[in-house]
């Protein structure tokens, strides 16, 4: 059983992130959208220091571009809305942190 | 896969519902079903038919609409979320005696059932919060 997370708050916002990686098990997915997608900055790397390489992450480059993220942290797969539902339907549950 | 859609966010306080129109929208245009768009808390003014955004702006409930009468989804609003956030559909106005209704047409008020339906029948439930 492996889970999709979604998480659109920077961590910043909320500790939705936090909380999430501490949820997540490997061959989980992390996915990054809305405000969400600023934890790709350089200042909140720390934050995924504690995942494993089974533990894939993405980010929606729709929102990345949105807020001027052009040059993307390489360790983030971007996707667009169609890679959102195709990983919606590779993982078996989607679970949203706010 | 059949999919069911969560909205908790309001339309131009947060991402959510905008989030979860262009989800909807590839979820269908990649051959999968949506049984039902449940609007709940702040969700619920997603069903607003009086919005008024300017022109040159997306009209979020409006294009919700669009795409239920195009697909034939069903849009549900929490009934208890809604009336107390000023949604009301005809009954609710008479019911608690108001003068106007602002439900829009391809939306219902319904309850949380329709939320815990949704999770039994959908292969997915996909929320998109505030």
């Amino acid at each position: 059983m492996t889970t999709l997370h979604v998480i659109n708050k920077t961590p910043s916002e909320s500790s939705a992130l936090r909380d999430s990686l501490i949820a997540m098990s490997d061959g989980d997915a992390l996915l990054l959208i809305e405000n969400g997608v600023y934890a790709t900055l350089p200042a909140y790397s720390e934050h995924f220091s504690r995942l494993t390489a089974n533990v894939q992450c993405y980010l929606l480059t729709d929102d990345a571009q949105a807020r001027g993220l052009n040059d993307l942290n390489q360790d983030f797969c971007g996707i667009d809305y169609d890679g959102f539902v195709e990983l919606s339907c590779r993982y078996s549950k989607v679970v949203s942190w706010f | 896969m059949i999919f069911s859609i969560v909205v908790t966010g309001a339309p131009y306080s947060s991402q959510a519902s905008a989030s979860a129109l262009q989800f909807s929208r590839s979820v269908l245009k990649l051959g999968h079903s949506i049984h039902r768009v449940f609007f709940y808390a702040d969700g619920v003014h997603s069903g607003s038919a009086l919005a008024s955004p300017p022109q040159d702006e997306s009209n979020i409930p409006a294009e919700w609409s669009e795409l239920a009468r195009q697909h034939q989804l069903d849009l549900v609003v929490c009934i208890a979320a809604a009336v107390r956030r000023g949604i009301l559909d005809e009954n609710e106005a008479r019911r608690y005696e108001k003068k106007g209704h602002n439900l829009a047409a391809d939306f219902t008020l319904s309850g949380l059932g329709q939320l815990v339906e949704a999770g039994i029948l959908s292969d997915r439930v996909v929320t998109f919060g505030a």
